[in-house]
């Protein structure tokens, strides 16, 4: 039998952590007197306990985690912190349920940012910057952050890295060890989110709005604590600055760690995804802009362009802000962009879907087996940047896009037997598993999610948590050959 | 510069590291040359070939290692040329033999590009190499020019390229055929060429302006760069274009041409090995690696071999490249070009199936030969495996010291079968740099400045030596 103390001990202390890191929202609303401090205060002392409380009482059972519970800590905290993400929530708003409350709190942990709130606008400053800080703390990631502040996780520190961190490299690593380059990833992260918070402060929006749409977009979120998301603004260099930032958080972050480090853009040129993530963007944003100004979709070129740019990158990076009801345009362009949200953010980004780097070996894949058909004899290899992908790689990126497709379509199903129709239902799945937010129908960027029953908030909880943990870190707990021996 | 700082009549002593095909062929090309020369290998059966057929001194031993080079004689020797298969051990002796012996002119044969990138690391201070040579690239390079060229038996280029050299077999339908040279002038008013040599039925005729060319005949002639295409046209109908090659053999030389064409044609590089193939594969981006046997008809088939403009035979083995060229061409290739050493192999193959033998010793020892032979000899290149020379040598001096600077082409006392095809004259600015070329075709009464490079033709290897001194300065030049 083995022992899940020492999980239950390193959760603990996550819970705690993440206690901690409540203190900033409750700072902010005591210094701004917003009324909602009570609400946190007994948030905090809550999660504080519960963490304190598990951490004391499995101590004795401390030991280095091994493989397996590596998996079960990552996917036991992303279940378990969401819940007490959930609490402020709860206690500022009496009438939301557990379960919506829950939703809300993964929706922002895993950075989606579909939401059950209406009147946004309405909300206390620091329950809206509690919601976008939850976005910034899971874009990144809690156990990366852990993992960085805190060596004491010891050789489990690479496994638990390995299963948040989104990329198709695993073994990849930017320094020797684990605890430099989980530092070295926030350190970047926090420079490109102040970066971000300054730019939209220069393009006009207020120091609050400001900071809590900096968490929004350098986590590629999409809560925002506006309604009408950025279109509440209606201001160009608004919308420029988040297709900036947007489009700087959907590169790997790893990349821009190395060019920071090495005080050269040269680490841009070298990565493979680079290419195909611009060239993407831009082929999308030119096409869709000819379609809808063909179909008169708004009243001349430059708006069309306008709101097309900013959805094509809001959309696909799986940020989710909109200044538009893109539900009004025909439903081949909100497809398009939906389905761009499945393959654009590069590996180790803070964006969603199978990530751009799998949509590239994949297509080399394609590419080499009709290589192959035509030239019996060929040697071709899978190469990215100039080296081999090897088969290990290759079988780990062909198992997980079948599993994906495979969840899209049976969580679609489990929804239109519960009642949804088909778009809403596919739309609503394909946003979440890609975290990206706002789907089509019901779901779409002017409605919310509050038009579901439990069960289909649920269902979407849990879409929402596998996508951000790319799948297998939660399948694996969740077969019996973990549970087993 | 390197150069030897022989006497004139002393012998000059010369070590060889490495007994391979280059080192056997440059010791071959040297000993003629009434040169003392030592062989170093690790190979004792490579040794004892040579020693049976040169007459050349043999040491067995690692030629890195100072002992063995002692052993060699290089306390006294004047040249080291250091040739082995491993760049490592050529870099190593070429330190060694300078800061041991001293011994004054080291040159080295390095693979591995990465070291000419750094050109610091072969100095004095470092490895002491004086002059480096890469013959897989110079063989490459070679077979470059070949494929840009597609109807030409030879490209050879001189004065860094401004002048070229080119063997064509004359074919039916060209404009030139049947006339006799001098119908060339109203041809080309505008071209300057001039014929080097005929080889008819494999045995050189001199050529004159009366002689006409008949089909068969292999015309070598020399032109400025920029003619060339002009002058082969005049005597063949000019070829398509070559668009797919098929290279078998992906070793050295295979892979660098590989590298260096793939995105100008459409390449397929046939390999054996498992492991070579895969690292083929990582390395090339659009050329196709495939991976089977040269001689496989089959799989030649199955790649379109009909529909190949080129097949190139770059395995290491000869009579594979002799067996799969003559294979591709009876399926259909429309040129076949392989890699022979052998001279006697060529001489039975070139021209029936296999249209271009290459050999790589032939080639790319003569930039070598250059660096060893005395006096400003730039380039050696040998005409048809060598039954014939053309020698680059850049005259010096003024009309007091030199027997060629100021005079006139009739005063020059040349060796009989020896010939000037051409000259290149460089006009330099005041800071040195050149400024451009003129190609000239000189005539009896054209007169040879300072610093001019000029061609000469030798019908005879001996004649070499003789030109050579022709064209040295007296001492108190420098």
């Amino acid at each position: 039998m083995r022992s899940y103390y020492p999980v239950l001990n390193a959760l603990g202390l996550i819970v705690m952590i993440f206690g901690l890191l409540m203190g900033f929202p409750i700072g902010i609303s005591y210094y701004v007197q917003d009324g909602a401090h009570i609400a946190f205060d007994n948030a905090v002392l809550f999660t504080l306990t519960a963490g304190l409380a598990t951490w004391l009482l499995t101590r004795g059972k401390r030991r280095d985690l091994r493989v397996p519970d590596g998996f079960l800590l990552v996917a036991a905290s992303w279940i378990v912190l969401p819940i007490f993400g959930a609490l402020p929530l709860m206690g500022y708003l009496p009438e939301l349920t557990f379960t919506y409350a829950y939703f809300e709190a993964v929706s922002g942990l895993t950075a989606t940012g579909a939401t059950m709130l209406s009147g946004l606008d309405d909300l206390p400053l620091s329950i809206n910057l509690w919601r976008t800080f939850m976005h910034w703390i899971g874009g990144m990631g809690v156990i990366v952050l852990v993992v960085a502040i805190l060596p004491l996780l010891g050789i489990g520190g690479r496994q638990l890295f390995k299963a948040e961190v989104p990329t198709p490299m695993k073994e990849q690593s930017l320094t020797p060890r684990i605890t430099e380059t989980a530092k070295g990833l926030w350190i970047t992260y926090i420079l490109l989110t102040v970066a971000c918070g300054f730019s939209l402060w220069f393009a006009g929006m207020d120091g609050w709005d400001a900071l809590i749409h900096a968490f929004t977009v350098a986590g590629l979120g999409g809560f925002s604590s506006k309604d009408a998301s950025i279109g509440h603004f209606n201001s160009v260099p608004v919308e420029i600055v988040v297709i900036v930032f947007a489009l700087l958080a959907g590169l790997n972050y790893a990349t821009h760690y190395l060019a920071l480090m090495r005080r050269s853009p040269r680490p841009y040129f070298r990565d493979p995804e680079i290419p195909f993530f611009f060239g993407v963007l831009l082929l999308s944003t030119a096409l869709l802009t000819a379609y809808l100004f063909y179909l008169n979709a708004h009243t001349d070129l430059g708006s069309t362009l306008r709101y097309v740019a900013f959805h094509v990158v809001s959309i696909s990076t799986s940020l989710g802000l909109s200044t538009y009801d893109y539900t009004l345009w025909p439903m081949f362009a909100q497809l398009w962009i939906l389905f761009l949200g499945s393959f654009i953010a590069c590996s180790g980004s803070t964006g969603g879907g199978i990530k751009m780097m799998r949509a590239i070996i994949l297509y080399k894949q394609v590419y080499r087996e009709i290589v192959r058909s035509l030239h019996p004899h060929a040697v071709h290899p899978v190469r990215l940047g100039g080296q081999p992908v090897s088969n290990q790689i290759l079988h780990a990126v062909l198992g997980f896009s079948f599993m994906y497709m495979v969840s899209i379509v049976s969580l679609t199903l489990v929804l239109s037997a519960s009642g949804l129709d088909v778009v809403t239902a596919f739309s609503a799945v394909v946003a979440c598993i890609n975290n990206t937010g706002p789907g089509l129908g019901a779901v779409g960027p002017a409605s919310n999610y509050a038009a579901l029953n439990d069960f289909q908030a649920w269902t979407l909880s849990f879409t929402m948590i596998l996508g951000r943990l790319e799948i297998f870190t939660l399948l694996v707990v969740l077969t019996p050959v973990f549970w087993r021996r | 510069m390197a150069r030897v700082s022989a006497d004139g009549c002393g012998k000059v002593k010369i070590i060889i590291l490495g007994a391979g095909q280059v080192g056997a062929s440059v010791a071959e090309n040297l000993v003629s040359e009434a040169n003392d020369i030592t062989l170093v290998d690790t190979s004792p059966e490579f040794l004892e070939v040579l020693r049976d057929r040169l007459e050349v001194r043999t040491v067995c031993g690692n030629g890195a290692s100072p002992l063995i080079l002692e052993e060699a004689g290089a306390g006294d020797a004047d040249l080291l040329i250091a040739v082995t298969q491993s760049d490592q051990t050529n870099l190593c002796a070429c330190r060694v033999a300078k800061s041991l012996f001293n011994l004054p002119t080291r040159i080295a044969r390095l693979r591995s590009g990465d070291f000419v990138e750094y050109p610091e690391l072969l100095n004095d201070e470092n490895f002491a190499v004086g002059f480096s040579i890469c013959p897989e690239q110079i063989v490459t390079d070679h077979i470059k020019r070949l494929i840009s060229f597609p109807e030409a038996l030879q490209v050879l280029e001189f004065a860094g390229g401004v002048l070229s050299l080119i063997g064509v077999r004359a074919f039916e339908g060209g404009p030139l055929i049947g006339h006799p040279l001098k119908a060339m002038r109203y041809h080309m008013p505008n071209v300057e060429v001039r014929i080097a040599a005929i080889y008819r039925n494999g045995e050189p005729i001199i050529p004159r302006g009366d002689t006409v060319i008949v089909p068969g005949d292999e015309v070598f002639c020399l032109a400025a760069s920029v003619h060339i295409r002009q002058v082969m046209r005049e005597l063949r109908r000019s070829d398509q274009p070559m668009r797919r090659i098929m290279i078998a053999g992906g070793g050295n030389i295979g892979f660098r041409l590989a590298r260096s064409i793939e995105h100008d044609y459409n390449v397929k590089l046939l390999e054996v090995n498992k492991r070579r193939s895969e690292y083929l594969a990582t390395q090339l981006d659009r050329a196709l690696v495939l991976r089977g046997d040269s001689t496989d008809e089959k799989l030649l088939e199955n790649e379109g071999i009909d529909e190949t403009d080129l097949f190139v035979a770059l395995t290491n083995n000869e009579e594979d490249n002799i067996m799969s060229a003559s294979l591709a061409k009876r399926m259909g290739a429309r040129r076949t070009l392989a890699l022979i050493n052998r001279k006697s192999y060529v001489d039975l193959v070139q021209g029936g199936p296999i249209d271009i033998a290459i050999s790589p010793a032939q080639i790319s020892i003569g930039t070598l030969l250059a660096h060893v032979r005395r006096g400003d000899v730039v380039a050696v290149h040998s005409l048809r495996r060598g039954a014939a020379e053309a020698l680059e040598i850049v005259a010096h001096g003024n009309e007091k010291e030199s027997k060629v600077v100021g005079k006139s082409i009739d005063q020059i006392q040349l060796p009989r079968g020896a010939s000037i095809g051409a000259i290149v004259r460089v006009e330099k600015r005041s800071d040195g740099r050149v400024v451009r070329h003129e190609v000239i075709m000189p005539h009896h009464d054209t007169v040879i400045q300072s610093d001019d490079h000029v061609i000469v033709f030798c019908t005879h290897k001996r004649l070499v030596r003789q030109v050579e001194k022709l064209f040295q300065v007296g001492f108190t030049f420098l």
